[in-house]
């Protein structure tokens, strides 16, 4: 086929002439992909579901600490205004230690599911081998699948956790609690929190596809889960 | 078409040994085994569970390494391959067929059996006609819009043959084709593989221990102990069992 561009290599490998090589059409890595995640439909979302609730999590973190942190203190205890700054230095501290714990938490969740999904199909990731599959198509399918999952679970579970984050403030301090939310902070968790999902979903991802992938096929066909 | 059909031996094997090292100690699976495969024929590779011949079938297919020794396929020696090449090798040259069928579960048998003609870079138009062509020689041709799940046993192993036939390999690998299958069906798949290997000239391995694999084959290697014990042809078993006026004298 592209024989007039690339010439033969003396022949090392059987199969003569044409094209040694195998290949997977990035548009073909990607209708495949799209297939695996809804033929799995219920198996995707519970698998998404795990990273929704994380980032849930740290989005409902976000909305909560953003808004306490430019509530201005009230000094109806006469505190004085540098004690005022001090307990605003505290309220600061904590809600970096509760997003901190909360990206951990999120961590945890994504990794364990994203791991157990990959792990139930290492046999076909054997199987993809032996017909002819090299361990980059599969790092790919397993990028592109899970980067996709990873960027509509994230928005997902950012939209649900911020929302409920906020309203939780909107209870407390009344409807004046918008005042205290710069949109622009709003924005910039929303950009932490998306990155922090599909950066962790890819990883957690990619790592044990990686690991089956570069498995003699046979050790790959032989795992049972 | 290739330039390795002027040999006569599709698949040398030389003192290949393989281990296994498990919970500190190590596993002799395969002793030295010295087999050449001429093309076109038909081999079983008969020997208890145990006895080493799933593990030799994943040394021929390049599945896994050998320890020590060497496989050649086409005289090719497959550790000088680099992971393209053996890609490569296992795309276009060789089909492998299991007994656990290992059909992509997502996929459709049309896609299964397509899949690796994506690989090997055949345009989708042309990779669904022959795909289809397959499916009728199998006999599934109706079926081919339905997922692994929605067929039986012999019906997926029908699609493993078509998938493995997609990019016309000079060699099928088939390990326990039939384990999974009930007796009729087995003997079907049996009688698919030999058709096939008659019709296209395609060299047959076959990883066994269902006795009726004897009557197909051109030969039948025994392996006990990670050992080739003796290799028997066809003719020879014939007259035996001529001379014997019965079927005892396969029950070795």
């Amino acid at each position: 086929m592209e024989s007039a561009q690339t010439p033969n290599q003396p022949g090392r490998l059987i199969g003569g002439a044409g094209q040694r090589q195998v290949q997977l059409p990035l548009a073909k890595a990607f209708s495949i992909a799209m297939q695996n995640i809804r033929v799995r439909f219920w198996r995707s979302m519970i698998t998404a579901a795990g990273v929704m609730l994380g980032i849930a999590f740290l989005g409902a973190t976000f909305g909560q600490s953003i808004i306490e942190e430019n509530t201005p203190v009230k000094n109806a205890q006469g505190l004085s205004a540098q004690q005022a700054q001090i307990q605003k230095e505290e309220a600061k501290t904590r809600q970096n230690w509760l997003v901190s714990m909360s990206l951990i938490v999120c961590t945890v969740g994504i990794a364990n599911s994203m791991f157990m999904s990959v792990t139930e199909r290492f046999k076909e990731i054997g199987t993809m081998k032996c017909l002819g599959a090299l361990d980059s198509f599969i790092v790919t399918l397993f990028l592109l699948e899970a980067g996709f999952l990873g960027v509509i679970a994230s928005f997902i579970g950012f939209a649900v956790g911020f929302l409920g984050g906020v309203l939780m403030k909107i209870f407390q301090l009344g409807p004046e609690a918008l005042e205290y939310l710069p949109p622009l902070r709003a924005i910039q968790s929303l950009g932490i929190s998306v990155a922090a999902g599909v950066i962790l979903t890819v990883l957690a991802t990619v790592m044990p596809a990686m690991k089956a992938a570069k498995l003699p096929a046979a050790a790959a066909l032989r795992s049972e889960i | 078409m290739s330039a390795g059909s002027g040999h006569e031996w599709i698949v040398r094997t030389k003192g290949v040994v393989k281990e296994y090292t498990m919970g500190g100690q190590t596993l002799r699976a395969l002793k030295g085994v010295d087999l050449d495969v001429r093309r076109g024929e038909y081999i079983s590779l008969m020997g208890p569970s145990g006895s080493g011949k799933s593990t030799l079938f994943n040394m021929i297919g390049g599945l896994d390494k050998p320890s020590e020794g060497n496989v050649f396929i086409d005289e090719v020696d497959m550790a000088q391959l680099d992971a393209a090449e053996l890609a490569y090798l296992r795309c276009r040259r060789i089909g492998y067929i299991f007994q656990t069928f290992n059909l992509i579960p997502v996929m459709t048998a049309l896609e299964n059996v397509t899949l690796p003609m994506i690989f090997a870079g055949v345009p989708s138009d042309a990779s669904a006609e022959k795909g289809m062509q397959l499916l009728k020689v199998v006999g599934l041709g109706h079926r081919y819009h339905h997922k692994p799940t929605e067929l039986s046993g012999g019906q997926q192993q029908r699609v493993a043959i078509a998938r493995s036939f997609a990019n016309d390999p000079a060699l099928i690998l088939a390990d326990e084709p039939t384990g999974n299958l009930d007796g009729k069906t087995g003997t079907e798949i049996i009688e698919l593989l030999r058709t096939m290997n008659k019709d296209r000239g395609v060299t047959v391995i076959s990883a066994t221990h269902d006795l009726k694999m004897v009557d197909v084959s051109d030969r039948i290697v025994y392996i006990s102990d990670g050992q080739i014990e003796r290799i028997e042809n066809r003719e020879d078993i014939k007259i035996s069992l001529g001379e014997m006026h019965g079927s005892g004298g396969l029950a070795h």
